[in-house]
């Protein structure tokens, strides 16, 4: 699965509420309507700059906060197609796999907002192509390469009916 | 070689020898969703093509976040949560029954030993009773609303040895406060907490709960206690399931073993916008605020609401401040009227709302102003938390907010507690 794009930084820390606020999540389902508000509160101007297929760049402990899968889903919907950072909260992975959205786990220090990038998570690069250097990245557990494969774990379960760890 | 709490449970749940960082699939014994994250659960299990809830007397929704509706949109998502409930003959918590992690453990759902996902990040808080229990997201809650089950990555345990017994004032609260700045908000990332020492033994199992419930604001995946006599008397009093309880071995292998000593340990304070931002009492005493908050799933307990009206009895919250009361549960809330603490709370000025999270996620019940400054027991304070980005949150103790409310000013509680309540 090779991902190419443009890469918007953020800080250390973006938190859930950050990502989609609590009070846009509670009213509703449509998530083009939430991805209207993502990352709101720390770039009002996001959601309109970004494209289809960019990458958001982050520091340590991205998606730290609450459980709500809206966070991956309105990244998704307002067309991100992958989040690097240096470590992320543990549910936010999980809910990012598990929605299909693709999680990095590097060192971000050396990236900038606007590089492009180059990503393949199955064989393990990372590429930031405008200062042509190779990033390592901590390498994904094969199962969950296998749910981010399938398109997350919805579509794992219509495949196989349950886990399939094999 | 030993085995920690968490891989001990993950293990018999999964039925592998199963050591930190290995994955496992293991069987659940109880799964919660609530209206914040429960209808994208439902649209994933009709996306995954569910046809039965596996076990649906194991599996419950609870109505408490936007709890009443105060919105058209919320109302159909309530109303979606009732009627899949209905169908799939599923345990259903409606509006008033109280906040879910007060209801889980209190309705007899969790005990020692047990392993509890629950679709809400602060499902760790039933570690205080022995129970691993995990945050998870809406589709993993689908997945183990169909199969049962639910996948782990074994976590390694941070354990956290608190020594001495906690002064005069000094609540767990402020212990909890006091080691996510310590460790900071990252500090147990993918990792669990295991807590223990005689700090945290001396401890009611009510102000346990506020510790583990606060782990994953260091990022734990898990919040880990052993079972005492006082847990077990507790799980007895709340219900009449059979749990097993978990120990860790002695040569249990730990990421990290961190050793404090409590005994003179001060009121705490984390300050806007991180939860790890955290000043003793005296650097932040004496900043106004507009908006007191009491409750949540952090300190909405009885104990708590007690500790509150010990301050607050006979007199009156400052007219600068909001006092906001949200009792954790139906039966906190009963328990709390019976004894007189609710009337007392009133009397002093207290908006006493409906059992649930009440202002906390900021979906109604206390939206707080441009610039102004709360002060809440809750465990978030993360800008834009309760709905608007440009107020400040402070968290601290159920006695440190009740002395605030009464001065209009962040105050030190000790100031006001009447020397026998400590
Ligand atoms: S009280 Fe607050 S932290 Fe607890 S479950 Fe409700 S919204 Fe979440």
């Amino acid at each position: 699965m090779e991902l190419r794009g443009r890469t918007h930084k953020f800080g250390d820390d973006v938190n859930t509420d950050y990502i989609i606020s609590g009070k846009y999540k509670f009213k509703t389902l449509d998530m083009k309507e939430l991805a209207k508000h993502v990352m709101e509160d720390l770039d009002p101007e996001f959601a309109k700059k970004v494209q289809p297929g960019d990458f958001v760049v982050a520091g340590r402990n991205f998606g730290c906060g609450s459980s709500r899968e809206q966070a991956p889903l309105a990244l998704l919907n307002a067309g991100v197609s992958a989040v690097l950072a240096s470590s992320f909260a543990r549910i936010f992975y999980r809910n990012a796999i598990n929605t299909g959205l693709a999680v990095v786990e590097c060192d971000t220090s050396g990236i900038e907002s606007g590089d492009e990038l180059l990503v393949d998570l199955e064989k393990g690069l990372l590429r930031n192509l405008t200062r042509e250097k190779e990033i390592a990245i901590k390498p994904i557990p094969p199962f969950m390469l296998k749910v981010l494969a399938d398109g997350g774990l919805v579509a794992h379960f219509r495949k196989y009916g349950t886990f399939n760890l094999g | 070689m030993g085995k920690t709490i968490a891989e001990k449970i993950l293990s018999k749940k999964s039925g592998q020898d199963a050591y930190a960082n290995d994955l496992v699939v293991a069987t659940v014994d109880f799964r919660m969703g609530q209206d914040g994250t429960s209808p994208l659960a439902i649209r994933s299990f009709e996306d995954m093509g569910g046809e039965r809830v596996s076990n649906p007397e194991t599996s419950a929704f609870v109505i408490d976040h936007s709890a009443p509706s105060p919105l058209e949109g919320v109302s159909a998502l309530h109303k979606l949560m009732r009627e899949f409930a209905r169908k799939y003959k599923m345990i259903l918590y409606d509006v008033g029954e109280g906040v879910c992690h007060q209801l889980m453990p209190e309705k007899g759902h969790v005990g020692p030993g047990s392993l509890v996902i629950g679709a809400d990040s602060h499902t760790c808080t039933y570690g205080a009773l022995n129970a691993f229990a995990t945050g998870v997201g809406s589709t993993d809650l689908a997945a183990a609303l169909i199969s049962g089950k639910m996948w782990f990555k074994v976590p390694e345990t941070v354990k956290f040895i608190c020594h001495g017994r906690l002064p005069f004032g000094v609540y767990s609260k402020d212990l909890i406060l006091y080691l996510i700045g310590q460790v900071t908000a990252d500090g147990a990332t993918y990792k669990a907490a295991e807590y223990t020492g005689e700090a945290i033994q001396a401890l009611s199992v009510d102000a346990r709960f506020t510790i583990s419930n606060m782990a994953i604001e260091m990022g734990a995946k898990a919040g880990l206690m052993e079972a005492d006599e006082k847990v077990w008397e507790w799980v007895r009093r709340h219900g009449n399931g059979s749990f097993e309880q978990v120990t860790s071995d002695p040569d249990a292998r730990y990421a990290q073993v961190l050793e404090y000593d409590v005994s003179s340990l001060e009121p705490q304070v984390a300050k806007p916008h991180r939860v790890d931002n955290v000043s003793p009492i005296g650097e932040v005493a004496g900043t106004p605020i507009q908006q007191a908050v009491l409750g949540t799933c952090t300190n909405g307990r009885l104990e708590d609401l007690r500790i509150a009206a010990s301050i607050l009895k006979g007199r009156k919250v400052h007219p600068g401040v909001r006092f906001i009361v949200a009792p954790a549960s139906r039966r906190v809330f009963l328990d709390a009227m019976e004894e007189g603490i609710i009337q007392e709370l009133v009397r002093a000025g207290a908006a006493v709302v409906t059992p649930g999270c009440g202002p906390c996620v900021g979906t109604h019940n206390g939206i707080p102003s441009d610039g102004e400054n709360v002060i809440s027991t809750a465990n978030r304070n993360f800008k834009g938390r309760m709905a608007n980005n440009k107020a400040f949150i402070y968290l601290a103790s159920p006695a440190t907010v009740a002395a605030s409310a009464l001065a209009g000013v962040i105050s030190d509680p000790r100031e006001f507690l009447p020397k026998e309540v400590s």
